[in-house]
C-alpha cells in the first residue's frame, strides 16, 4: 500500500511517535484522517469516536471503526488498557473537563498523545496585549462567544497539570507558527514562547503494584480459579 | 441434511423443505419438518464470499426487492436492495426468507402442524432456521447480516449462535431487549385480535374467516409506534378528511384516522392474524440484557472477527437511541470492532425502511470498504 501524506503537519508528527501494528483510539477523530493514515503508514487497528454526526457518518461510509459519540460521556464505557495509543488532537481545549479527559486517556490507552494549540504563543500574548481582546489566530480562529474552545491554556499550564496527575511526559514536540520542529523538553528558554502548536507523548509513572497481605489467607478459597 | 428445493410460482419465492430435521425450539418443543419460502437477488461469487442475509421486520417478508405477489407492490427495502442501490446485487448476492412463524410460504401457525396447536417461536428460533437454509445453500460464511426493528434482533442473535458463520452485522433501531412498553403495545394488539368473536381460539381459518377487525386494530395501535409525533403532525396536522366541517360523530373525520384505518385494512389482507400473535410474542421474548457481553465474550464460537454497524434514529421512541448505545458500550468495552451512527430524523422508527440519504451512505460504505478488505 501507498504511503499517505499527511494533510495536517500534527498528524505526522503524531505517526512518527507510534510503532507499527499498534492499536489506536482517536478522539474526535473526524472523517477518519488520521485513521486512515496509521492504518496505511503503521497497520494501525484503529477506532475513532465523533461528536459531529455527519463527519461520523462520512468517517463510518469509508469504512473506519466510528463511534458517533460524546468522549466526555463515553469514554468510561472503554476497558482498562485496552488500546496502545489514545490520541486526542487539537480537542483538549474544547472539553468540559480537560483534567478528567486526561486521566482517561492513559487509563484506556498504555500512552496518550496530546497535541493542542498554545495559549502562550508569542503572538497570542501580542494580540491580547496590545488589542485588549481576546486573542483570533490560524489556530484559534473563532470569536470569544463561539469558539469551541473553553479551556485555554499554554504549555507551562500543560506541565504544571502533567506534573500534578503524575503523568510522564516521554516525548514533547513543539511546531512554530511556520512549521519549524523542535524538541520542547531540550529547550531551554522561550518554549512557551515560540510554540504554537505542541505534541506531546504521555504515559503514567511505572509504580509498583501493590502487594496485599493477608494473613489469613482470605483469597486462599479463589485461589483455583486465579490459576 | 438434504434438503429439498422448489419453485412456488404463486408465491414467485423458493422454498426449502426441511424433513425429519427435529428443529428442537427454545421452548423444548420440536418441529420435525419445516419450509422457509426465500427470495435471493444478485448472483453468488465464485469463493461465495458476496452472501448477505436481509432479516426482515415484524410485519415483513421475503419480498425485500422487485415485486411482491401478495400486495402487487414493490418489495419492502427495494430503495436499498438492488443494482447500484446500496445493498448493491451488481456486487452482493443477497437472500432473504420469510421467517419461521411467518405467514409467506415459510411454516407457520397458518398451517397449524399436524392439526395440533403451533408451538410458541423464538427469535433464536427464527435464526436457526435461517443458519439451517444458509448451510443448504453451501455457504460457509455470511458476508453480512443485516436488519431493522425485530431484523436487527436476528441480526444480533446470529452474532450469538453463529458467530463463526457471519463477518459483520448491520443492526438498525434495535435493542438488546424488548422493553416493557413495547411488550405493552404488543398486548394491546394481541388482545385486540383475540378479542375478535372471529378469532375463536385461532381456528378462524376453519370457516374460512378473518379476525378482521381485531388484526386491523393491532395494525393501527403498532403503526402508531413506528411514526413520531412531529411527523404526524407533518403529515396530517389536524386536517380533516374530505370534508370541510367536522361531523359531531365518530366518522373518520381527520386525516389521521383515515390514515390509520386504511392501514389497518391493508394490512388485514396480506397478513396472518395467528402469525402476528406467534412473531410479536418471539419479539417479546427476546432479551440480552443481561447475557450480551457474556455470550460475546466468553463464546465457544469465535468472533473477535465480528464487525457491527449499529444505527439508530433520533426521533424513534419504540427502540430509542440509548437501546442503541447500550450495545455500542458493551462491545467498546470488549474492545470490539463496533461503529454507531445516530441518524438525525423526524421519521419515528419506520425511518430505517424509509428514505433517508445518510443510511443510505453508511450502509453502502460499510459494505464496500469492508468487502474490499476480504477481497484484498
Amino acid at each position: 500500500m501507498n504511503k499517505i501524506n499527511s494533510i495536517r503537519k500534527d498528524w505526522s508528527l503524531i505517526e512518527t511517535l507510534i510503532e507499527q501494528d499498534r492499536k489506536i483510539l482517536d478522539i474526535g477523530c473526524g472523517d477518519g484522517g488520521l485513521m486512515e493514515q496509521l492504518e496505511n503508514n503503521r497497520n494501525a487497528i484503529t477506532h475513532g469516536i465523533e461528536l459531529n454526526r455527519d463527519l461520523a457518518a462520512n468517517a463510518i461510509a469509508r469504512g473506519f471503526n466510528v463511534v458517533h459519540g460524546n468522549a466526555e460521556l463515553d469514554l468510561s464505557q472503554y476497558s482498562n488498557n485496552s488500546f496502545d495509543y489514545v490520541i486526542l488532537s487539537q480537542t483538549l481545549q474544547a472539553m468540559m473537563k480537560p483534567k478528567d479527559i486526561l486521566s482517561e486517556l492513559l487509563r484506556i490507552g498504555s500512552k496518550a498523545i496530546v497535541s493542542f494549540p498554545n495559549f502562550g504563543h508569542w503572538k497570542i500574548r501580542l494580540q491580547l496585549l496590545i488589542s485588549g481582546k481576546m486573542p483570533v489566530t490560524e489556530s484559534l480562529p473563532y470569536t470569544w462567544y463561539d469558539t469551541p474552545n473553553i479551556h485555554f491554556f499554554t504549555i507551562k499550564d500543560f506541565l504544571n497539570l502533567c506534573n500534578e496527575m503524575n503523568i510522564v511526559i516521554e516525548k514533547s514536540i513543539g511546531l512554530t507558527s511556520k512549521g519549524k520542529q523542535f524538541d520542547i523538553s531540550e529547550s531551554v528558554t522561550g518554549v512557551n514562547f515560540f510554540t504554537h502548536e505542541a505534541i506531546f507523548l504521555l504515559s503514567y509513572k511505572n509504580f509498583e503494584p501493590i502487594k496485599i497481605k493477608s494473613s489469613k489467607k482470605v483469597f486462599a478459597k479463589n485461589s483455583v480459579i486465579a490459576n | 441434511m438434504k434438503t429439498k428445493f422448489t419453485t412456488d410460482t404463486k408465491l414467485e419465492s423458493e422454498i426449502a423443505y426441511f424433513e425429519n430435521i427435529n428443529l428442537k425450539l427454545e421452548s423444548g418443543d420440536i418441529i420435525d419438518s419445516f419450509k422457509l419460502a426465500f427470495k435471493t437477488y444478485g448472483k453468488l461469487n465464485a469463493d461465495k464470499t458476496n452472501a448477505i442475509l436481509v432479516c426482515h421486520a415484524l410485519t415483513g417478508d421475503q419480498y425485500v426487492a422487485g415485486n411482491n405477489p401478495i400486495t402487487g407492490r414493490e418489495g419492502w427495502w427495494s430503495r436499498m436492495v438492488g443494482p447500484n442501490k446500496p445493498i448493491d446485487t451488481n456486487k452482493f448476492f443477497v437472500i432473504c426468507s420469510n421467517v419461521l412463524g411467518g405467514c409467506a410460504g415459510s411454516t407457520g401457525p397458518k398451517e397449524l402442524l399436524n392439526g395440533g396447536n403451533f408451538p410458541s417461536i423464538t427469535i433464536k428460533d427464527m435464526v436457526k432456521a435461517q443458519s439451517l437454509l444458509i448451510e443448504s445453500l453451501n455457504i460457509e460464511k455470511l458476508f453480512s447480516v443485516i436488519g431493522g426493528s425485530m431484523g436487527a434482533m436476528q441480526a444480533l442473535q446470529w452474532t450469538i449462535d453463529f458467530p463463526d458463520k457471519i463477518l459483520n452485522i448491520i443492526h438498525i433501531a434495535g435493542a438488546l431487549k424488548h422493553s416493557a412498553q413495547n411488550i405493552a403495545f404488543h398486548e394491546v394488539g394481541r388482545q385486540a385480535i383475540m378479542s375478535d368473536p372471529i378469532w375463536k381460539n385461532g381456528k378462524y381459518f376453519e370457516n374460512n374467516e378473518v379476525p378482521e377487525r381485531g388484526l386491523s386494530v393491532a395494525r393501527m395501535i403498532a403503526h402508531i409506534t413506528y411514526l413520531s409525533e412531529n411527523a404526524m403532525h407533518r403529515k396530517f396536522g389536524r386536517k380533516l378528511q374530505s370534508r370541510d366541517i367536522i361531523s359531531f360523530g365518530f366518522d373518520a373525520d381527520f386525516q389521521v384516522e383515515s390514515y390509520l384505518r386504511y392501514q389497518g385494512k391493508s394490512f388485514v389482507e396480506r397478513f396472518d392474524a395467528n402469525s402476528y400473535l406467534y412473531l410479536t410474542r418471539a419479539m417479546d421474548y427476546f432479551d440480552h440484557d443481561e447475557t450480551f457481553r457474556k455470550n460475546i465474550e466468553f463464546s465457544h464460537n469465535p468472533n473477535n472477527h465480528l464487525k457491527y454497524l449499529i444505527v439508530s434514529f433520533t426521533s424513534d421512541w419504540l427502540f430509542p437511541t440509548i437501546e442503541s448505545k447500550i450495545i455500542v458500550n458493551q462491545l467498546n468495552s470488549l474492545s470490539r470492532e463496533v461503529s454507531f451512527l445516530e441518524i438525525d430524523t423526524d421519521k419515528g422508527h419506520d425511518s430505517f425502511l424509509l428514505e433517508e440519504p445518510q443510511l443510505d451512505d453508511v450502509i453502502k460504505g460499510f459494505l464496500t470498504n469492508n468487502f474490499a478488505k476480504i477481497d484484498e
